[in-house]
């Protein structure tokens, strides 16, 4: 059986799980179900099919279940939103046909995975000035302390979500050319002009932190490179050095910006005062509503529909955020420990794919690449996941293809173009390849 | 570089390893504690309340099936909520009690709350967990007589009072009725308005079984059921009957200061006499006397299906409200004709006309019959119990026919029904150092197959246990006996 053939049987079965979903959270709601999750069930079909044929023509060679897999997280994320809101979903799935278009367009003109290697010091800064967007007056502003949407017109995003394909573009080639100094060099040889970068990365993060304010991003990022330098040098000591400079910016950081010391202190101890309780802004209410959520899920959870958000129709809001930072939160109330476990182990699979991908790549810029985008993947369901299980400070981070909001949506309809661009690089027979000027 | 992406990935396997832990930390293992977390010892987690709010209680009915306790749903879908509404209002307030989230909960509506909430359902609930199926309460039908509480309510007549009817067979209650009484649908406001500083009315207080009244000649009833059942004494044995008998040294009056120069116990029972009674009592001692008290129920909360603090317990209680012991100085003699600090509660009162009534034997009251399931399926039924052989059958037989003499020739003529037998016994106690009377009445009928057993009492009256309250059994009797021969 080809990959591709694998690929389009592994959609049926998602198909059929998110037209359940949409019937289980109907009933809930009106006790009815007619054919209107047929037509979402359908739909969906329809546009997975889309994708797939288009993967079939562009990328023949590429992993076969990373795109099931992500249509099942993008499946059960609008069957969770739909369930919070259809307003939501519906807008959900709006951007979902955005970025599935925009997923597409990516393959079919990023011919060459090289041009990006081309472009990196230009791709590294436009991260950047994303990054620092929405510290830049009459676009920016803060929402809850931290700095981490951009508002053009009627235009909302969030710029950290591209900005963390283009740092991991950017330090793939960069340690992909660098990574022989880094490991054979002896520490003291190591010119500036090697680890320039590398210290100018780790500020970055630093000053994230001081600008953005958002320690769920600034460790993401920090952590992906870590990996990367990991992976690119194999020196535990490096990554060591890197991971205490990280802890301790953050540590005499956080005792300065306000933001970053409120979110540390509600996660250190949620209960311990009324006042951090109650506090407007930065309290730890959303934590202890997240916790209290999960609690009431239990092993199997309320049922998908059943657990609440809301005190009455018009009553206070019981869970804030629930369709973005505590989506997890949700998903445990009403489907139980076994369904926020069944979640994370898809997302591991995801990720083990993309580890996959880099293992049997060749070319060592597609090795780091396939190796970056699954490590800041999977590292963005830790920091958030983690948020709201109080394993780590709650931060604004979004749940990957799950929560509700478009830059993330169409950032991740990216990440998985480019580990499939990179997947078809590495899985196509050696003698095929066009190129051929690999060393 | 495979070697370490494998060591990443394993990293990475691990970090969600660690998101698994946290998230079975919260779900399973510290759920309970969260479930119930406070800071600064204020209730933070809103969602066992309002959960509970969620869930359709099971409808409380009377023994007729007539809807004591029903739901009202406000809001669709996932915002719907279901709130208490109690259509008979005040009738049934302190049996059925009420619940409400902003007001907690009382009556049978605490007492039953598992079941009514559908909590106790244990064999439904993990399937039901993995199914995501709502939970139901169990509806509880109960043994209340909704014609028996009317004829309380209105036989009462707005005084102060109350009325306990039980069956003496199986301990079900079958009226339980007070005035003053509140409407439970008005709790809630009324809580706004006492949290804005204007004082609760006394309707909430159950006098039925939380008021402590002197049982006057009624109690007369345990020193005798002591006098037969320990052979000291029976029915024909002569006693004199003589005004002013010393009692632990002070002088005793008879009702009308009457003397009654030896005549037999069921005589002196027929006409009250207080000086035989107290006799009596000295004669059996202290240990006696408590050890029948004790098996009547008297010094301890009454095995009844209501929660424990809206009981009292019925027996001596000195100056600073303290229940005494047999081993306390108690003038025996004066309690035996419910005198000297003597306290009890109508329910206590209406359980020793129900242990008579039952050949001896004191059947645990209680109210709940059976639970049904929302489907129509039977849930549990109420098993009866009894809570003491009291005295023997024999003891009984005699002490009802003495009784029977109280209705048919004595104090209690004012309670006889038409063709139907009754036998009881009044109480008239001084109140108020003697400006106003606690008048009782405690009964049961028929004479020879008991089917009431009742007690009824009424606050600072001018009148006698023998025309105010026996009237009211009487009406509550005639309804409930009426009732049972034509149905």
């Amino acid at each position: 059986m080809s990959a591709r053939t694998r690929e389009l049987f592994g959609l049926v079965p998602v198909s059929l799980l998110v037209t359940a979903g949409f019937t289980a959270v109907l009933i809930t709601r009106s006790n009815q179900t007619g054919t209107a999750t047929l037509t979402y069930g359908a739909i969906f079909l329809a546009a997975c099919l889309l994708g797939h044929v288009f993967i079939r023509v562009r990328l023949p060679h590429a992993d076969p279940y990373l795109f099931p897999l992500a249509a099942l997280i993008a499946g059960f994320g609008l069957v969770i939103l739909y369930r919070i809101d259809p307003e939501f979903a519906i807008k959900q799935a709006m951007w979902f046909a955005f970025g599935l278009g925009l997923f597409c367009i990516v393959i079919l003109f990023l011919n060459d995975y090289r041009t990006l290697e081309r472009y990196r010091y230009t791709i590294a800064i436009v991260s950047i000035g994303l990054l620092l967007a929405p510290r830049v007056p009459g676009i920016g502003g803060a929402t809850n302390g931290a700095y981490l949407a951009v508002d053009i017109g009627p235009l909302a995003f969030q710029p950290a979500e591209f900005a963390k394909i283009g740092i991991v573009i950017f330090l793939a080639s960069y340690l992909n050319d660098f990574r022989d100094v880094l490991v054979k060099g002896r520490v003291p040889q190591l010119s500036l002009k090697h680890f320039g970068p590398l210290l100018v990365i780790w500020g970055m993060s630093m000053l994230m932190l001081i600008f953005i304010r958002d320690l769920g991003s600034s460790l993401m990022f920090f952590g992906a490179f870590l990996a990367l330098l990991y992976v690119a040098t194999s020196r535990v000591s490096l990554v060591i050095a890197g991971f205490a400079a990280f802890v301790g910016g953050a540590w005499f950081i956080s005792r300065g910006v306000g933001h970053v010391g409120d979110r540390i202190e509600a996660w250190r101890d949620p209960f311990g005062s009324m006042e951090l309780y109650e506090r407007p802004a930065g309290g730890s209410y959303q934590l202890a509503q997240s916790l209290f959520a999960q609690a009431d899920g239990g092993l199997f959870g309320q049922g998908l529909g059943e657990s609440l958000l809301q005190i009455g129709d018009q009553g206070p809001v019981l869970v804030p955020a629930a369709h973005t930072d505590l989506v997890y939160a949700i998903i445990v109330n009403d489907l139980g420990l076994f369904g926020g476990v069944g979640l994370l182990c898809a997302y591991l699979v995801f990720v083990a794919r993309g580890f996959k991908t880099a293992m049997v790549a060749h070319d060592g810029f597609v090795k780091l690449l396939a190796c970056g985008l699954a490590a800041v993947f999977a590292l963005q369901v830790f920091v958030i996941v983690g948020g709201v299980t109080k394993v780590i400070p709650l931060t604004g981070v979004t749940l990957p293809f799950v929560s509700a909001g478009g830059s993330s949506v169409l950032a991740n309809f990216v990440l998985l173009a480019l580990l499939l661009i990179a997947s078809d690089a590495a899985r196509r027979d050696p003698l095929e390849q066009g190129g051929g000027l690999a060393p | 570089m495979n070697n370490q992406i494998t060591r990443l990935f394993t990293v990475i396997v691990l970090l969600f390893g660690l998101l698994v832990v946290f998230t079975s930390r919260w779900t399973v293992f510290e759920a309970d504690s969260l479930e119930s977390q406070e800071i600064d010892g204020q209730q933070v987690n809103q969602r066992p309340l309002l959960e509970q709010q969620r869930i359709p209680r099971g409808v409380i009915r009377a023994a007729d099936g007539t809807r004591l306790a029903v739901n009202r749903r406000r809001g669709t879908g996932q915002a719907r909520v279901y709130e208490r509404r109690y259509p008979q209002g005040s009738v049934f307030a302190h049996s059925v009690g009420y619940s409400f989230i902003q007001a907690g909960d009382s009556g049978l509506e605490r007492f039953y709350n598992d079941e009514l909430s559908g909590d106790k359902d244990e064999f439904g609930s993990l399937l039901d967990q993995v199914l995501g199926d709502r939970k139901e309460g169990q509806d509880l039908r109960t043994s209340l007589d909704p014609r028996g509480q009317q004829a309380a309510l209105s036989a009462l007549q707005g005084r102060n009072g109350s009325v306990v009817a039980l069956e003496p067979a199986t301990g079900k209650v079958l009226v339980m009725a007070n005035v003053p009484s509140y409407d439970p649908n008005d709790v809630v406001e009324e809580q706004r308005r006492r949290g804005r500083g204007e004082s609760e009315g006394s309707g909430r207080f159950n006098r039925a079984t939380q008021a402590r009244y002197p049982p006057g000649s009624t109690f007369k009833v345990v020193t005798a059921a002591a006098a037969l059942d320990t052979n000291t004494y029976n029915p024909d044995s002569l006693v004199d009957g003589k005004n002013n008998k010393r009692i632990s040294g002070v002088p005793l009056q008879n009702s009308g200061g009457q003397d009654f120069p030896t005549i037999t116990l069921t005589e002196a029972l027929t006409n009250s006499v207080n000086t035989v009674w107290a006799e009596v009592g000295e004669k059996m001692g202290a240990d006696t006397m408590y050890r029948y008290m004790r098996r009547f129920g008297f010094n301890q909360k009454p095995p009844i299906d209501l929660p424990g603090d809206e009981l009292t317990a019925s027996g001596v209680y000195n100056n600073r409200g303290r229940l005494l012991d047999d081993e306390d100085p108690v003038d025996i003699g004066r309690v035996a004709i419910g005198q000297e600090r003597l306290q009890v509660t109508p329910l206590q009162m209406a359980m020793v006309a129900s242990a008579v009534a039952n050949g001896g034997s004191l059947m645990k009251p209680h109210f709940a019959d059976r639970f049904v399931r929302p489907d129509g399926r039977l849930a549990s039924r109420y098993r009866q119990e009894e809570a003491a052989q009291v005295m023997s059958r024999s003891t009984a037989d005699r002490l009802t026919d003495m009784m029977g003499q109280v209705v048919k020739e004595g104090t209690g003529t004012q309670a006889a029904l038409e063709g139907i037998d009754v036998a009881g016994k009044t109480g008239t106690a001084e109140v108020q150092n003697g400006a106003s009377n606690q008048a009782w009445f405690i009964a049961f009928a028929p004479k020879d197959d008991p089917k009431v057993a009742i007690a009824v009492t009424v606050e600072r009256t001018q009148g006698q246990g023998g025309t105010v309250a026996a009237p009211i059994a009487k009406q509550v009797m005639q309804a409930l006996i009426g009732e049972q021969a034509s149905g």
